[in-house]
């Protein structure tokens, strides 16, 4: 079993995971996989749990019942003689440090300069030391097009390059995995590109992400596979040129014919 | 197209209109000044202000020794009392409900209660606990001192003080902590922050924005209150004052002189809180709404 995982182990696997919040169920049994290095695009209407998907991965959210694993670990459980164990919270932060997150309303850390913003977490959270963190961090703003912006606060600069910068931040725990909710959905049209442009590099880069997207064209031609959600439930996927074009689930096409 | 007609008709004549007389401002202005000079006229000129009587005693021995023992209280009683305030704040935001119910209850309390009576209780504290012990709770004691002794006047003063100022600061902190966007919390969660670290790093200097004007309000109020502590009783600011006109029978210059040191010490909170606040609202709007936050500090502050 574990020789089989070690030759090809998802980055994430999803099996049958639930999740309500209250008496509203809103993920009714997700089954999917990411492979290492794979992009994945999530789409789907509003309310059909994407976010909530996305948040249980880095165990923002706890799950119900299903089983989910990041890079083959159990996320915020640990398994053993068939019994579940939840993980402390300390351990719970040790597994997110492995897993970007970049949010639809960027949330920078308004108090601080976009290069603290970068720092902020190495530092403290991984203990490196702070002039090698600054370095990487200057490196990574630089990448994301912001090398001369690292000393703005997140109140002076646009919507487009506070999600840089979040990109940034997220990245500077150098990650194996990124997860993007609706990056560019609280951006001016204008912006959209330039943020869709640092992801698509960073996809080149060999990244592993997961993407909820409104953004057709980036799925179409960065994502590696693309999955539809509705209510709750993975209604199709494949690959991104496949179900865009030839949608085959009355669902899909309803919804393609309303966005595209 | 605008530019070539500007440049045809040429600018027009700049607008020379008779401006709006303000007659009410003008009367408004001699009232004003009427009671301005009257009131500076009694200042002087009445007797019972006695300003000689107070230029001698203003910078006396016991006087400054009563100012030092005013802002010693003033400090302490805010510096535990913020300290305290974050504890039961997060106490109360606590996921256990034991810890929520404390803090409920020590609010209840410390808010229902008169400060002037907690502060007398503080005085007898030796009647209510006669000793403190070191020990196995309801078991043996290894060491017990007599609490009157522990607890000296100065700090049963600044614990009455101190203990209630937490209850107030519990809710100014705890408004403050509920004012961040909780996306805050949620993005340093996604960088693997714990909640300890995510409090101290983001989410406070955040709350500061929203902690600090009704603290500077607080430490204003403070330095008022301490004149409280009379009924434990302290000899602080105003009981000084009252200690040496139960000798002089100089009632008035004694407690002018007190609201003086009051004036002089609260004028120096205000300008600290200004550029308190200017220091916490960097990465808001800019250079900080310098403005706005002058405008409050200056409005100062004071309740009970
Ligand atoms: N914390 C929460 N408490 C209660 N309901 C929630 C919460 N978060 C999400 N929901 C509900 O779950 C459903 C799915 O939400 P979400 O995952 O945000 O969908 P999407 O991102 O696809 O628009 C929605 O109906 C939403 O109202
Ligand atoms: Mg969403």
């Amino acid at each position: 079993m574990t020789t089989e995982k070690a030759a090809r182990r998802p980055m994430v696997k999803a099996e049958q995971v639930h999740k309500s919040f209250g008496h509203v169920e809103v993920l009714k049994g997700i089954d999917l996989e990411v492979q290492p290095g794979e992009v994945m695009c999530v789409i789907g209407p509003s309310g059909s749990g994407k976010s909530t998907f996305l948040r249980c991965i880095n165990h923002l959210e706890k799950i119900d019942s299903g089983r989910l694993w990041v890079d083959g670990h159990l996320v915020g459980y640990r398994e053993k003689g068939g019994k579940l164990y939840e993980l402390r919270d300390r351990e719970v932060a040790e597994q997110r440090r492995e897993i970007g997150m970049v949010f639809q309303r960027f949330n920078l850390f308004p108090h601080m300069t976009a290069l603290e913003n970068v720092m902020e977490a190495p530092v403290l959270v991984k203990k490196e030391p702070k002039d090698r963190v600054r370095e990487r961090a200057l490196a990574l703003l630089d990448r994301v097009g912001l090398g001369d912006k690292v000393d703005s606060y997140p109140a002076q600069l646009s919507g487009g390059q506070q999600q840089r910068v979040a990109i940034a931040r997220a990245l500077a725990m150098q990650p194996k995995l990124m997860l993007f909710d609706e990056p560019t959905s609280a951006l001016d049209p204008e912006l959209v590109g330039e943020v869709l442009d640092v992801m698509k590099q960073l996809a080149e880069d060999g990244m592993t992400m997961i993407v909820v997207t409104h953004e057709m064209g980036f799925a179409r031609e960065v994502g590696d596979s693309l999955v539809f959600m509705d209510g709750g439930v993975v209604v199709e996927s494949g690959a991104p040129r496949e179900v865009l074009a030839n949608p085959r689930h009355p669902r899909t096409q309803d919804f393609l014919s309303k966005v595209l | 197209m605008t530019v070539d007609q500007d440049v045809q008709k040429g600018r027009p004549e700049p607008i020379r209109a008779v401006p709006v007389r303000h007659p009410g401002r003008w009367a408004g202005a001699a009232v004003v000044l009427v009671l301005g000079a009257m009131f500076v006229h009694f200042l002087l000129f009445n007797p019972a202000f006695n300003w000689s009587e107070q230029w001698k005693y203003i910078f006396s021995d016991a006087v400054l020794r009563a100012v030092r023992n005013t802002i010693w209280l003033t400090v302490v009683a805010m510096v535990g009392g913020v300290a305290l305030g974050i504890v039961l704040a997060l106490m109360r935001m606590s996921p256990n409900p034991l810890m929520r119910g404390a803090a409920f209850l020590y609010l209840w309390f410390f808010r229902g209660t008169p400060l002037y009576t907690q502060l007398l209780i503080w005085g007898a504290i030796g009647a209510l606990i006669p000793t403190i012990g070191i020990g196995i709770p309801f078991g043996p004691e290894f060491h017990t001192w007599e609490t009157q002794k522990l607890i000296n006047v100065a700090l049963a003063a600044a614990l009455g003080l101190l203990l209630n100022e937490a209850a107030y600061m519990a809710e100014i902190v705890r408004a403050g902590i509920l004012s961040v966007d909780p996306g805050q919390q949620e993005a340093a969660a996604a960088l693997g922050m714990s909640r300890m670290q995510t409090m101290r790093r983001i989410v406070l200097p955040q709350a500061m924005r929203v902690i600090v004007p009704p603290t500077g309000n607080e430490t204003i109020s403070m330095l008022k209150n301490t004149s409280l502590v009379a009924a434990v009783p302290y000899a602080e600011l105003t009981f000084t004052a009252q200690t040496i006109y139960a000798n002089t029978y100089q009632i008035i210059p004694m407690l002018i002189m007190a609201c003086l040191w009051y004036l002089f010490l609260s004028s120096l909170l205000m300008i600290g809180q200004y550029y308190l606040e200017r220091y916490f609202s960097r990465g808001v709007g800019g250079n900080g709404g310098g403005n706005r936050v002058r405008l409050r500090a200056l409005r100062g502050g004071g309740r009970r």
